[in-house]
C-alpha cells in the first residue's frame, strides 16, 4: 500500500476525460488500495477519484459513514459509474483534495440512482440521497475533467439549507385511517 | 539604488455606481505592477463599494499618488490601509443564520450580540434593505464559526424569535471535502 501523490489545480492533466476500466484483476485492486490510502490519508476526505492521482480510469471511491445521521452505504467503490435517474436539486458547500484551502457552493442533485460495477467486476445499483449523492457526483465529475470549480454558484444570495433527511415510511408508522 | 519592498495594503473604495469602474481602476493598478489579492465588491444603496488587496512596492503613499488619478476621474473616495496578507489560511464557516423582519434600527445590533455571547464567530455578513420604502424590510445573512457549538446559537436564537419582531433560521454548513 502507498500513499499516491495528489494532481493539485491548475495541472492540466485534471482536465482529462477517463476512459472505463475494463480488466478488473488485481492490479486494480492493489490500485484502489493504494487510491483508499490516500483518500484516508488527507483531512476529512470523503471520496476520491482515481484521475485525482493520475491514473484516467473511471475509479471513485466514497465512504461518508463518518458523518453523523445521515443515511448512507458506507464504503463503496464505484467503477464505471453512472447516473440513471436524479431527482431534486440542492445546493452546498464543497472543497476537493484537488483544490487546497477553497471551498465554494455547488449545486447537485439530490437523489440520485446509481449504476457502477466493483472492484471484482460485479454489477450493482445504488440509490442514495443528500450527503452521499452529492460525494458521488463530486467524484464523477473528475472522471469527466471536471471540478467543483466549474460549478460554482454564487456566494451571495445562494441561500440553502442543510438538508434534513426524514425517516423512511413503513407500514409500521405509516398512521392508518 | 532604492531597494523597495513589496507590502499588503488594503484599498476601500466608495463613490457613485457606474459601468466599468472595476475594469478601469484594476487597470491603473496593473500598469503599476500591483499584484492583487482577495476582494469583495458589492453595490450597496445604489453607491459602489469594493474592499481589495492589493500588492505594491512601495509604501502607502506611493500608491495612492499611482491611484488618486483614476479614484478622481471616476469620483470615488479612496483609503489605503497597510495590512498583513494573510492569504492561504482561509476559515472555513460551519453555520449560515438568517434573520429577516420588517425593518427598523436595532436588528443587527440585538441579533448579533446575542450570536456573539453564544460564541459566533462571523466570517461574512450581508445584508439588504427590500420591500417597499412604506414598508421596508430588512434581510440579513451570516456565516461563520460556531466556537461554542450549534447549540448555543439555537438557543440564542430561539430568545431573539420570541423576544424581538424577526424571523431567524440556523443552518450547519457541512463541507464536503472530496
Amino acid at each position: 500500500m502507498a500513499i499516491l501523490e495528489i494532481l493539485v489545480y491548475p495541472d492540466p492533466r485534471l482536465k482529462q476525460v477517463s476512459t472505463p476500466v475494463e480488466k478488473f484483476d488485481d492490479s486494480l485492486r492493489n490500485f484502489i488500495a493504494d487510491l483508499e490510502e490516500t483518500m484516508r490519508a488527507g483531512p476529512g476526505g470523503v471520496g476520491i477519484a482515481a484521475p485525482q492521482v493520475g491514473r484516467f480510469e473511471r475509479i471513485v471511491i466514497v465512504d461518508v459513514s463518518s458523518k453523523p445521521k445521515i443515511p448512507h452505504h458506507g464504503h463503496l467503490v464505484l467503477i464505471n459509474p453512472v447516473v440513471i435517474q436524479h431527482d431534486g436539486w440542492e445546493v452546498g458547500r464543497e472543497g476537493c483534495l484537488s483544490v487546497p484551502n477553497y471551498t465554494g457552493n455547488v449545486g447537485r442533485w439530490e437523489q440520485i440512482r446509481l449504476s457502477a460495477q466493483d472492484q471484482w467486476g460485479n454489477a450493482c445499483v445504488f440509490e442514495m440521497q443528500g450527503f452521499e449523492a452529492r460525494a458521488v457526483q463530486h467524484e464523477m465529475d473528475h472522471l469527466q475533467g471536471l471540478l467543483f470549480l466549474d460549478r460554482l454558484v454564487s456566494r451571495r444570495g445562494s441561500l440553502f439549507k442543510r438538508k434534513v433527511y426524514k425517516p423512511a415510511v413503513t407500514n409500521s408508522n405509516v398512521e392508518k385511517d | 539604488m532604492e531597494f523597495m519592498v513589496k507590502n499588503w495594503f488594503m484599498l476601500t473604495l466608495v463613490g457613485q455606481d457606474g459601468p466599468g469602474i472595476v475594469a478601469k481602476l484594476t487597470g491603473v493598478l496593473h500598469a503599476a505592477n500591483c499584484n492583487l489579492g482577495e476582494a469583495s465588491m458589492t453595490r450597496l444603496g445604489g453607491n459602489f463599494t469594493i474592499m481589495l488587496m492589493v500588492e505594491f512596492e512601495g509604501v502607502a503613499e506611493s500608491l495612492e499618488k499611482t491611484i488618486f488619478p483614476v479614484c478622481d476621474s471616476l469620483n470615488l473616495r479612496c483609503h489605503v490601509d497597510l495590512i498583513e496578507g494573510q492569504l492561504h489560511r482561509h476559515v472555513e464557516p460551519d453555520v449560515r443564520i438568517s434573520v429577516h423582519g420588517a425593518d427598523r434600527a436595532g436588528i443587527v445590533a440585538e441579533a448579533t450580540k446575542v450570536l456573539a455571547e453564544a460564541g459566533l464567530n462571523i466570517l461574512n455578513l450581508e445584508s439588504d434593505v427590500g420591500g417597499t420604502s412604506n414598508a421596508p424590510i430588512y434581510i440579513m445573512h451570516i456565516e461563520g464559526v460556531a466556537s461554542k457549538g450549534i447549540e448555543p446559537l439555537k438557543e440564542a436564537l430561539a430568545v431573539l424569535d420570541r423576544e424581538v419582531d424577526v424571523v431567524t433560521d440556523l443552518s450547519e454548513i457541512e463541507i464536503l471535502r472530496g
